[in-house]
């Protein structure tokens, strides 16, 4: 059993806001105890009551003061979060708090701040005076920043489950090959087009299997039509991609028939090596040597790419980014805004971008391995889904179902 | 009044708007502009202007501009930074008119004349979607009055003003279903006679009518039967098209902020002519 006490005072007794809120603790399977109330004894007078609120767990505790505080019932006698200074860089004191990925407050000075950037395995640094709260990864955190300590003064608000049908909806977290995939793909969909609507951004984390499957033209129409904000990706998939737009073919496949090309086994160095000289993707799409699929649509619709190096890259392409710090914090950079991220057929980086994500942003995990989606469905509380499917075919019936024509 | 100059669909913070649904400027005008020479012309009520400001679009609907009681100006503080941008201008233009301004604190929101609505001596105030409930007991204390917050439970009636009109002290127009069991039980003690408006005329905005001595100006389309039912109560209908700006949640009442405040005072009659 966990308990808070808060206080509501006003016209509490006419308005019928004080038998509201008792009826909506025990509604939402709480206990109360009255432990102060003052009934104003004129019309005009005012009442105050202090309330202690309990409930069988945290969570459920949280639901019922977040709707408490929505009827005018405030905490009382919270302490401030306690905080220590890092003594040295890069290193949080022992008892730093560790983030999840849920919306988290912080209270500091008698007042709850919301964390920015909110990841999960982060630490929390305060600026006092200005009054924020901004989560900080390991290796950023400076000697002398004040880091938040302990589990006081610390609150995570659960996802709210949504009155009304939101087309989120259709997010369990049950992952299975059985599901009937025409009607998840329409959801996804029509998720998509609710996002675009609201101009928020939607990412798109991919792997190498996206071309070699023959996805390739099918995710270059989604980014053409709009529907891409952001792309993720390693080498991997802007080699095969590059070198499918050369050559036709990818790790020396055909894409367009499955057969093995004559001496395409050096297409994709080949490839990697034009992009070298030329200095870069971009630089190769305005001399007009790269002329179509994926990264030359990004580039014409100017949506940005982070690409992530690992150790079992070829080349890389110029615009790999090496150091695998850098390359998170540019992943962290685009992050920001992001309202809806699809994976599709990347373990690496997908699980590097769940690791980044906030809780609250909608997550579609593609893979042909079930394995693999279920691990990320299992990296934390989230809203995802996951689907059993080869990437091209996902993209080729998720361009059908946002009726794109295709090329 | 604000004219709609610069009145368009800018952004979508009701279940009414949708940017892809544009408000046709030139007839937003024109029904503007019915509604001022019908209050100005035909029942004589004086109106001032508030300058109309470039990227501020929904400053048209000065109902959200506060509550003004006596020569104070309790300011809005908006709870969506789309329209925050409009209380500097408000601010300015009253005080330039010798108004005190008061301020809530600014963890509360307060959206006016649209959630604070007065019963006689009692003040109602609608909460959840825009204004706060924890609003209340500050306005309580400012007006020194009784002040009753009133969830409201519908997102497409998400001021007072949508959803309830009181047409006297004891008299009002209401939609029920925009309110919980506890909220429909206060407004039927506080009023003694409701006029159920009929869903399709809650769906026009029916509740958010001006009443303007005995004339009750609202969006033209609503039933015969309200008509009736407010004939009965020695109410006139005026009908005016509005439409164009039901296209952003709102219509007759959210265009006008009162400036002589209806509440009754103790011993004063609350009808009034």
């Amino acid at each position: 059993m966990v308990s808070e006490t808060v206080q509501v005072s006003g016209h509490i007794i006419d308005s019928l806001i004080l038998p509201k809120i008792l009826d909506e603790i025990i509604d939402l399977n709480g206990t109360f105890e009255i432990v102060e109330l003052a009934i104003g004894k004129r019309k005009m007078d005012t009442s105050a009551a202090r309330l202690k609120v309990s409930a069988p767990s945290h969570a459920m505790l949280q639901i019922i003061l977040k709707r408490l505080a929505r009827l005018g019932a405030t905490s009382v006698a919270l302490k401030d979060a306690q905080v220590v200074r890092a003594r040295k860089a890069g290193v949080f004191p022992a008892s730093f708090y560790s983030t999840t990925n849920l919306p988290t407050f912080v209270r500091s000075r008698g007042r709850w701040i919301p964390v920015e950037r909110i990841e999960m395995d982060c630490g929390i640094v305060l600026d006092v005076s200005r009054r924020r709260a901004v989560c900080v990864p390991m290796v950023h955190v400076r000697q002398g920043d004040v880091v938040v300590c302990g589990t006081a003064g610390i609150k995570v608000v659960p996802l709210e489950r949504s009155r009304q049908h939101d087309v989120f909806q259709f997010m369990g977290s049950a992952v299975s090959s059985e599901k009937p995939k025409a009607q998840l793909i329409a959801e996804v969909a029509k998720a998509m087009r609710a996002m675009k609507r609201a101009k928020r951004k939607i990412l798109i984390v991919g792997g190498p299997a996206i071309v070699h499957t023959g996805g390739g033209p099918a995710l270059a129409r989604l980014i053409e039509a709009g529907f891409v904000q952001v792309l993720f990706g390693g080498n991997g998939l802007a080699t095969h991609d590059i070198e499918s737009a050369l050559f036709g073919t990818s790790l020396g496949i055909d894409v367009a028939h499955g057969r093995a090309a004559r001496d395409g086994h050096d297409h994709h160095m080949r490839a990697i090596n034009l992009v070298r000289d030329c200095g870069g993707i971009r630089q190769a799409v305005r001399r007009r040597l790269l002329k179509r699929c994926i990264m030359h649509s990004c580039v014409t619709r100017r949506i940005p790419f982070v690409l992530a190096g690992s150790i079992r890259d070829d080349g890389p392409l110029p615009d790999v980014i090496t150091d695998t710090l850098k390359a998170q914090d540019e992943m962290r950079r685009h992050v920001n805004g992001v309202g809806l991220a699809v994976m599709i057929s990347s373990t690496l980086h997908a699980i590097a971008t769940g690791n980044l994500l906030p809780a609250t942003v909608k997550t579609i995990c593609v893979d042909i391995n079930p394995a693999v989606v279920t691990k990320l469905a299992d990296r934390g509380t989230f809203q995802g889904i996951g689907i059993v499917s080869d990437a091209a075919s996902f993209l080729r019936e998720l361009c059908l179902a946002l009726r794109l024509s295709p090329r | 009044m604000c004219r709609p100059t610069y009145y368009t669909i800018a952004y979508e913070i009701n279940p009414w708007m949708n940017v892809q649904r544009q408000a046709n400027h030139s007839r937003a005008v024109r029904q503007w502009e019915a509604l001022y020479a019908l209050l100005t012309r035909r029942l004589n009520v004086s109106v001032q202007l508030l300058r109309p400001v470039r990227g501020l679009p929904d400053l048209v609907f000065t109902a959200n501009a506060g509550l003004v009681w006596e020569h104070t100006l309790i300011r809005s503080n908006f709870r969506y930074p789309q329209r925050q941008g409009e209380e500097a201008v408000i601010e300015r233009h009253f005080r330039q008119r010798g108004f005190q301004v008061e301020r809530l604190p600014r963890t509360f929101n307060f959206e006016g004349e649209g959630d604070a609505l007065w019963v006689g001596e009692a003040l109602l105030l609608g909460f959840r979607f825009r204004s706060d409930a924890q609003a209340h007991e500050h306005l309580s204390r400012l007006l020194r009055c009784r002040v009753l917050p009133l969830e409201l439970v519908d997102r497409r009636f998400y001021h007072l003003d949508t959803c309830f009109c009181p047409l006297s002290g004891t008299a009002a127009l209401w939609y029920p279903k925009a309110f919980d069991r506890y909220g429909r039980t206060v407004i039927e003690r506080c009023v003694h006679d409701l006029v159920e408006v009929p869903r399709a005329d809650a769906m026009r905005f029916a509740c958010n009518a001006i009443v303007a001595h005995h004339a009750v100006i609202m969006q033209a389309g609503v039933s015969t039967r309200l008509h009736r039912q407010l004939a009965r109560r020695g109410f006139r209908v005026k009908e005016v098209d509005l439409s164009e700006f039901l296209k952003a949640g709102g219509s007759a009442k959210c265009l006008v902020l009162r400036l002589n405040s209806p509440r009754a005072r103790a011993g004063r009659s609350s009808q009034r002519g």
